[in-house]
């Protein structure tokens, strides 16, 4: 263990020498060692955020044709910096009669949910901020307390608008996280662990994408419908119902929120690299050097970034009972009949070459797809008969009321 | 520090901690000038009428019914997940059967309309 190969380790190593020569005590200095690791995590993952403002401002700008940002700094660079300045600048207006308490810790806790994500991604072998063996169920868990947040934020508001958008909202993403939560079994299926280090190293031969491309796509759908973002923002729809459940938040506290939702939706992307794209391993070059695997990993990270920020800047907001009902009547039952078929197909498969499991598995995930599109497609029929038998052909120049008088 | 949850617990606190920095900074920097205009309740420039916690649809407290069942599910499903692995068949087919009741669950939930937003 050297300084190249294990930065990590081999500074924690040096430091608590160190520490335990002044006189303190072997569990102090390890809490002490894990203050300054959480530190630097935290403040890597705020700065990523500040990063990620100008990468969205940018890229929404080419999305809309138009350049974005280019005055502060090269190419608008320090813009997320003047947008700290404003947003700390401004008044913090509290509405008369709002719970105090809890209207303060909403966006402070709308963080912090997404801060501890941060603390079982790995980035590259050796870095990373805990190996928890229950690191799945732990996503879940802290994915929760972010709609929380949301609920105290719309409570405490004072405000029937944020509270209505809150519940519809939150209404959402609890729904959606039912096919995220089955979805997120496979990767636990295929590795047989629940680590996300474990599940980066079992992804040897094959990507757990090409073992379950539905999984993925139904973990990516549900996770932007989790993090509230277009197509599923309606209750926080920025040009329409003005702001849903942060109406009544000016100033850092909206900026908490926004960099929240920004920074959730960049660890989102990090978790589907890490669960069903291999993480920070590609062909053996993660072997080079901790930098290389962690530029790896946010390579991909990115990349599940922009796919999230491509289907926000793309298609038009979904109503919320299309969204209510595309989650219970397709998503559902589709992650169901994919965890079924992979279970089986898995232990069919168990003992037989790399290329015969990884072909066994896709092709059982495409006769999934191929059967799904055909049931919707012959429903969409059945309910096109039904419609035209049950309502009479308009004559020209005729409504609907006409018909009955 | 074996198993890394107190780097969990000291994860929370130092997470909780860090956010409130900016606002108290924040709260250093900007004016304070609270008037009962600015802080009355936003409605689009109407004044508010009534209790602000109102109650709220029926159809919430369905969904949310719903998702607990299925949560609960999924949960009991993740020890079979972990274990499929080095198990036999046999094993695989009993989680399939406890996931068919549930369907079965859903199916009933559907029929009867729990699903619709109404």
């Amino acid at each position: 263990m050297n300084l190249l190969n294990d930065p990590i380790h081999f500074i924690a190593q040096w430091l608590q020498g160190l520490l335990t020569g002044w006189g303190l005590s072997l569990v102090l200095a390890k809490v002490i060692l894990a203050l300054i690791s959480i530190t630097v995590t935290i403040l890597f993952a705020m700065a990523l955020a500040i990063f990620l403002v100008w990468v969205e401002r940018k890229v929404v700008a080419r999305f809309q044709d138009r350049i974005g940002p280019n005055r502060i700094g090269p190419y608008g660079l320090f813009q997320p910096l003047a947008d700290i300045i404003k947003l700390i600048g401004k008044e913090d207006i509290t509405p008369a009669l709002a719970d105090k308490f809890v209207y303060n810790l909403a966006p402070v806790l709308a963080l912090a949910s997404v801060i501890l994500l941060w603390a079982i991604l790995p980035l590259a072998p050796n870095i990373y901020g805990v190996d928890l063996n229950v690191a799945v169920l732990y996503l879940v868990a802290a994915g929760a307390l972010g709609t929380l947040s949301i609920i105290m934020a719309g409570w405490a508001s004072n405000n029937k608008y944020a509270l209505l958008g809150a519940f519809r909202t939150v209404a959402n993403m609890i729904s959606y996280e039912i096919p995220m939560v089955l979805v997120l079994l496979i990767p636990t299926l295929l590795a047989g662990t629940m680590s996300v280090k474990g599940i980066t190293e079992a992804q040897s031969p094959t990507w757990f994408f090409f073992l379950s491309p539905l999984g993925a796509l139904i973990f990516l759908i549900s996770a932007v419908a989790e993090l509230g973002r277009s197509p599923f923002d309606l209750s926080e729809a920025e040009s329409e119902i003005v702001a849903g459940f942060h109406i009544e938040y000016t100033g850092m506290k909206f900026g908490l929120f926004y960099a929240g939702e920004l920074l959730h939706a960049f660890t989102f992307g990090g978790f589907t690299a890490v669960l069903f794209f291999g993480g920070y391993r590609f062909f053996g070059l993660e072997n080079l050097g901790p930098l290389v695997a962690a530029a790896i990993f946010l390579v991909k990270a990115m990349f599940g970034y922009w796919i999230i920020m491509w289907i926000k800047y793309t298609m038009p907001r979904i109503r919320i009972d299309h969204m209510l009902a595309f989650n219970w009547k397709f998503l559902t039952p589709l992650a169901l009949t994919v965890l079924m078929v992979t279970a089986v197909m898995e232990k069919l498969l168990a003992g037989t070459s790399p290329w015969i499991y990884s072909l066994g598995l896709f092709l059982a995930n495409l006769a999934i797809a191929l059967a799904t599109i055909e049931i919707l497609h012959a429903f969409g029929k059945w309910q096109r008969k039904t419609e035209a038998s049950t309502k009479p052909a308009l004559q020209a120049g005729q409504y609907y009321e006409e018909q009955n008088p | 520090m074996q198993n890394g949850w107190l780097y969990i617990g000291l994860f929370l606190i130092v997470g909780i901690i860090v956010p409130i920095l900016p606002l108290l900074f924040s709260r250093l920097v900007a004016p304070r000038k609270p008037n009962s205009i600015k802080q009355s309740t936003y409605e689009c420039g109407i004044k508010t009428v009534g209790d602000s916690w109102v109650q709220f649809k029926a159809p919430y407290y369905v969904f949310a019914l719903v998702f607990l069942v299925f949560d609960v599910e999924a949960v009991l499903l993740f020890p079979w997940a972990l274990m499929l692995k080095r198990l036999p068949l046999f094993v695989a087919l009993e989680g399939i059967l406890f996931i068919l009741i549930l369907v079965a669950g859903l199916v009933y939930a559907w029929r009867k309309g729990m699903l619709e937003w109404l």
